[in-house]
């Protein structure tokens, strides 16, 4: 890593004082690294903290948020660039530390562009207009006589001056509050399709992950964790463990009961990774397993099944379902059963931690760099001042990382080893020791009159929360979760949704798409069974539920519509040709679901022959508002099918007396090249406030491939994943 | 003491005759290019060419590889810059956490057949996991590249 050994970052920092909430937009202090050290030949501007415009016209724009695949450096700091009127060729991105003075930096619930989009345009305006203001001191006319254009500023008088050599007297100005903003129109970078800045760092090796990160007399470790959640270490033997060629030391971290604390264990320090994972394999630990050592997730789902089968508590109650499913020409009844998931990010969880007399350093890949400054000086005991998050590129995140208990690991780590050190998770550890994705069962019931119109609608649910994470023994969904489910926008006159009991028996946590995976099968796989009860075609079935256009009621400040619903899902309809002649064994299905405030829905052509089922086509449309970066956005829908299509044919996480039962890539597997179908996504063209992108092309997949094989063999599958049918 | 040649360059290592390749490049000698994913062979993250054949440096000992060529996603070889280049156009990598190994492979395929089917592509691709999903402009880009180097 190139600038560990210089200056730490630390005391640039201490310079900014205050903290607040929101942005500094006039500040003139600098986060910026050494890179921003000035010289004779070299003067820099930092009209606040995202922006540092050199004398030599090189432009330095912060990235507040963790890339981790989404192309969020290059989509925010495009926005900056663009209302600066910056030559993109002249930016390069610098990563910003954790620190709250860049108001919010989790990267998380696919918010980064949304939250932040009039934000950035607002930075990069107000640059411009100090550049505009310091070439009209210069020229000596009014600023309105001056305009940027391309890293220049131009007079009416056709003459022209380099943004860099506005510098000098840029720094002299004063940064306005108000600013102009300009005309979409006319936007340069912005709805266009970029490439990601870090492209080619990242085809040529030289990017720098987490798990790159090195420093000078760093060490390694590797943890051995107790194979259930919160049991604890009672007795340890490490001597076949240090006379493994290269380890130096074993030590045991603590286990700390927060929602992001370790679990604790016992570490091995070696001179390189592949010793410390050795020397872990030979360490012999007694274990008091705890209360979480006859976790059976069989038996926790057939328990959770039989929840959802009584009346649970009311959440939401519109009309009177009993009473429509009595007058009802036909009620069906149905259940759904998903597993536990793991993230399984391609780089696993790790981090470099360096604990010195009262401070501490860290380089990880971390979703939430705030949150890992807070969790290791909390455990450190010693300001945040003195502890400096560096935020590598992530290799995947998938919410896995916004979880610091790795990183607290490394502290520990280091702290007691008094030396720089780099905690390592195999993929064993990684797949067995995480946060998971929920495991849910559900019921649900519906009503038809005779002409086919749904007319009561039943949804039960039951699975362990994510609040059980920060409340332990919390055992219903959050109110979040139950209304993904609760905000169905069908124009039913009968609905009610209803919760079961769910404790966690192990630590959950959110997962791409969250309760949107289990709720978004649940209802697009139960309407297509209504819809074949009424014999409806699908879509049109669809389209009646969602019914009239109008503002479904939400707790925040987007409006929820339902004609850009219909719209989504029109549009996939119309780009896969929904209802052509296709070849023997083949059809299609398609789910179409709202979520982070984005409308998706896809389309998808399966065959089914010889019982095996091959995804050969999926028809994705978003609509995300105004589009950032459209290349990223394609890029985020192509994965999302992706990962879909991981779920629905083999996600499923098991434990069996309390331990996870998978390990690694053989037995938690993943889509590969030659089962991958081709991906179109379309991106509806509009002008409405950016919403979320990196997460809403998921739910909707495994529900389409389910709906799809239904049409194609007659056969449901209602639970996942699929490859339980042997249909992989 | 064993001597490994990467990228066209000798390097004296001091390491375990059975430790694996992967982390003699990773931990000992320092290019980090070359990633850790699985350590079972299940992914193709640690991906290296030897002698133009792609194997997963992760499963093998660091004694198989004195006296052989080794080439990282660091390295030079004709077929992974214009893979390289292609990546670029078509913007393959989302976190690029899976894509030297991806590339390497692509590399070792190419270099074995100049015109691979979509078949061989799936063939040889279906050794490297990419979580972020990245497989269709994977595809486009190997094709991609076929045809510049067919154009000349
Ligand atoms: S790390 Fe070698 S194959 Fe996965
Ligand atoms: S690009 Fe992230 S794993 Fe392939």
């Amino acid at each position: 890593m190139k600038d560990v050994q210089n200056v730490s970052r630390r005391s640039f920092i201490k310079g900014i004082g205050l903290a607040s909430g929101g942005l500094i937009i006039a500040s003139g202090a600098s986060l910026f690294n050494s890179c921003s050290v000035e010289t004779k030949e070299l003067i820099a501007f930092n009209p606040n903290l995202f922006v540092q415009l050199n004398s030599d016209g090189s432009l330095i724009l912060v990235a507040s948020r963790s890339e981790m695949g989404q192309g969020v450096r290059t989509s925010l700091t495009s926005v900056i660039a663009d209302e600066m009127e910056a030559d993109w060729d002249r930016v390069r991105i610098s990563q910003a530390v954790g620190d709250v003075n860049y108001g919010d930096q989790n990267t998380d619930g696919s918010k980064s562009v949304r939250l932040l989009y009039e934000e950035m345009r607002k930075i990069g305006a107000a640059t411009k207009a100090v550049l505009i203001a310091a070439a009209a001191k210069k020229w000596e006319i009014a600023a309105e006589d001056c305009h940027a254009e391309n890293h220049f500023i131009f007079n009416t008088q056709g003459d022209k001056i380099a943004f860099g050599d506005l510098v000098e007297i840029a720094k002299t100005l004063e940064v306005p509050e108000e600013v102009q903003l300009k005309d979409p129109k006319d936007f340069k970078y912005i709805g266009k399709y970029l490439t990601s800045k870090d492209v080619k760092n990242l085809a040529n090796g030289s990017a720098v992950f987490g798990l790159d990160a090195r420093l000078e007399g760093m060490k390694f470790a590797a943890v051995k964790r107790c194979p259930v959640a919160f049991g604890k270490v009672v007795s340890f033997d490490k001597t076949a463990a240090l006379k493994i060629a290269g380890v130096i030391d074993v030590v045991e971290i603590p286990m700390i009961i927060k929602p992001f604390g370790p679990l604790g264990g016992v570490a091995v320090v070696a001179t390189n990774t592949w010793a410390a994972f050795k020397g872990r394999d030979a360490l012999e630990v007694v274990w008091d397993l705890g209360d979480n050592k006859a976790y059976d997730s069989e038996k926790y789902m057939e328990e959770i099944t039989a929840n959802v089968h009584k009346k649970g508590a009311v959440v939401k109650s519109l009309g009177d379902v009993d009473q429509a499913f009595e007058k009802a020409s036909k009620t069906i009844e149905s259940s759904y059963q998903l597993p536990h998931l793991v993230h399984a990010p391609m780089e696993v969880p790790n981090a470099v931690a360096w604990v010195t007399e009262g401070s501490c350093e860290i380089w990880a890949p971390a979703q939430e760099p705030q949150r890992t400054r807070t969790e290791v000086s909390d455990f450190l005991e010693i300001s945040e001042d003195n502890v400096t998050v560096n935020v590598t590129f992530l290799g995947g995140g998938f919410g896995r990382k916004s979880k610091p208990d790795y990183v607290v690991e490394a502290a520990a780590i280091s702290k007691a080893i008094n030396a720089p050190v780099q905690v390592v998770w195999t993929r064993e550890d990684d797949i067995q020791h995480s946060y998971y994705h929920t495991v849910a069962s559900q019921y649900m019931k519906g009503g038809l009159d005779e002409n086919g119109k749904v007319t009561g609608w039943l949804h039960r649910f039951a699975f362990p929360s994510i609040g059980s994470t920060f409340s332990p023994g919390a055992d219903e969904p959050a109110s979040w979760e139950a209304a993904s489910a609760a905000n169905v926008p069908f124009e039913i006159p009968n609905m009610q949704f209803e919760t079961g009991k769910a404790p966690a028996h192990v630590r959950i946590g959110w997962l791409r798409s969250v309760i949107n995976i289990p709720h978004g099968f649940a209802i697009n796989v139960f309407a297509d069974e209504l819809a074949h009860e009424a014999g409806i075609d699908p879509l049109e079935f669809r389209l009646n539920l969602i019914g009239s256009d109008r503002i479904e009621e939400t707790q925040n400040d987007y409006k929820y519509d339902t004609a850009r619903l219909k719209h989504v899902l029109k549009t996939a309809a119309k780009n896969a040709e929904w209802g052509k002649e296709l070849p023997e064994g083949h059809a299609m299905g398609l789910a179409v679901h709202y979520s982070f405030l984005s409308y998706v829905a896809s389309v998808v052509e399966v065959s089914v022959i010889n019982d095996k089922v091959k995804v050969h086509n999926i028809h994705s449309v978003i609509d995300c508002g105004l589009a950032v970066n459209k290349n990223t956005i394609t890029a985020q829908m192509e994965g999302a099918a992706i990962f879909g299509m991981s779920l629905a044919f083999y996600g499923k996480i098991t434990a069996k007396d309390g331990a996870i039962e998978q390990s690694n890539f053989h037995d938690y597997q993943m889509i590969r090249m030659p089962q991958v179908p081709n991906i179109h996504v379309e991106i509806v063209e509009n002008s409405e406030r950016p919403t979320g992108v990196g997460e809403p092309g998921v739910p909707v997949i495994a529900p389409a491939i389910v709906n799809a094989i239904f049409k194609a063999s007659g056969k449901r599958y209602k639970n996942l994943p699929l490859m339980d049918y042997k249909l992989v | 003491m064993v001597t490994l040649k990467i990228n066209g360059k000798e390097h004296q290592v001091d390491a375990a005759e059975d430790m694996p390749l992967l982390w003699v490049i990773r931990d000992i000698i320092g290019f980090t290019g070359t990633k850790f994913g699985c350590g079972k062979g299940l992914c193709g993250a640690c991906m290296v060419l030897m002698d133009g054949n792609a194997i997963n440096s992760c499963q093998l000992p660091v004694s198989l590889a004195v006296g052989k060529e080794l080439i990282t996603v660091e390295g030079e070889q004709e077929n992974l810059q214009r893979l390289q280049k292609s990546w670029e156009k078509f913007n393959v990598p989302q976190c690029g956490f899976c894509q030297s190994g991806q590339l390497i492979t692509a590399t070792a395929l190419l270099t074995s057949k100049a015109n691979p089917t979509e078949e061989d592509i799936h063939n040889a691709m279906g050794r490297n996991i990419c979580r972020c999903g990245t497989y269709q402009r994977i595809k486009n880009a190997i094709n991609h590249s076929v045809e510049l180097k067919n154009k000349g």
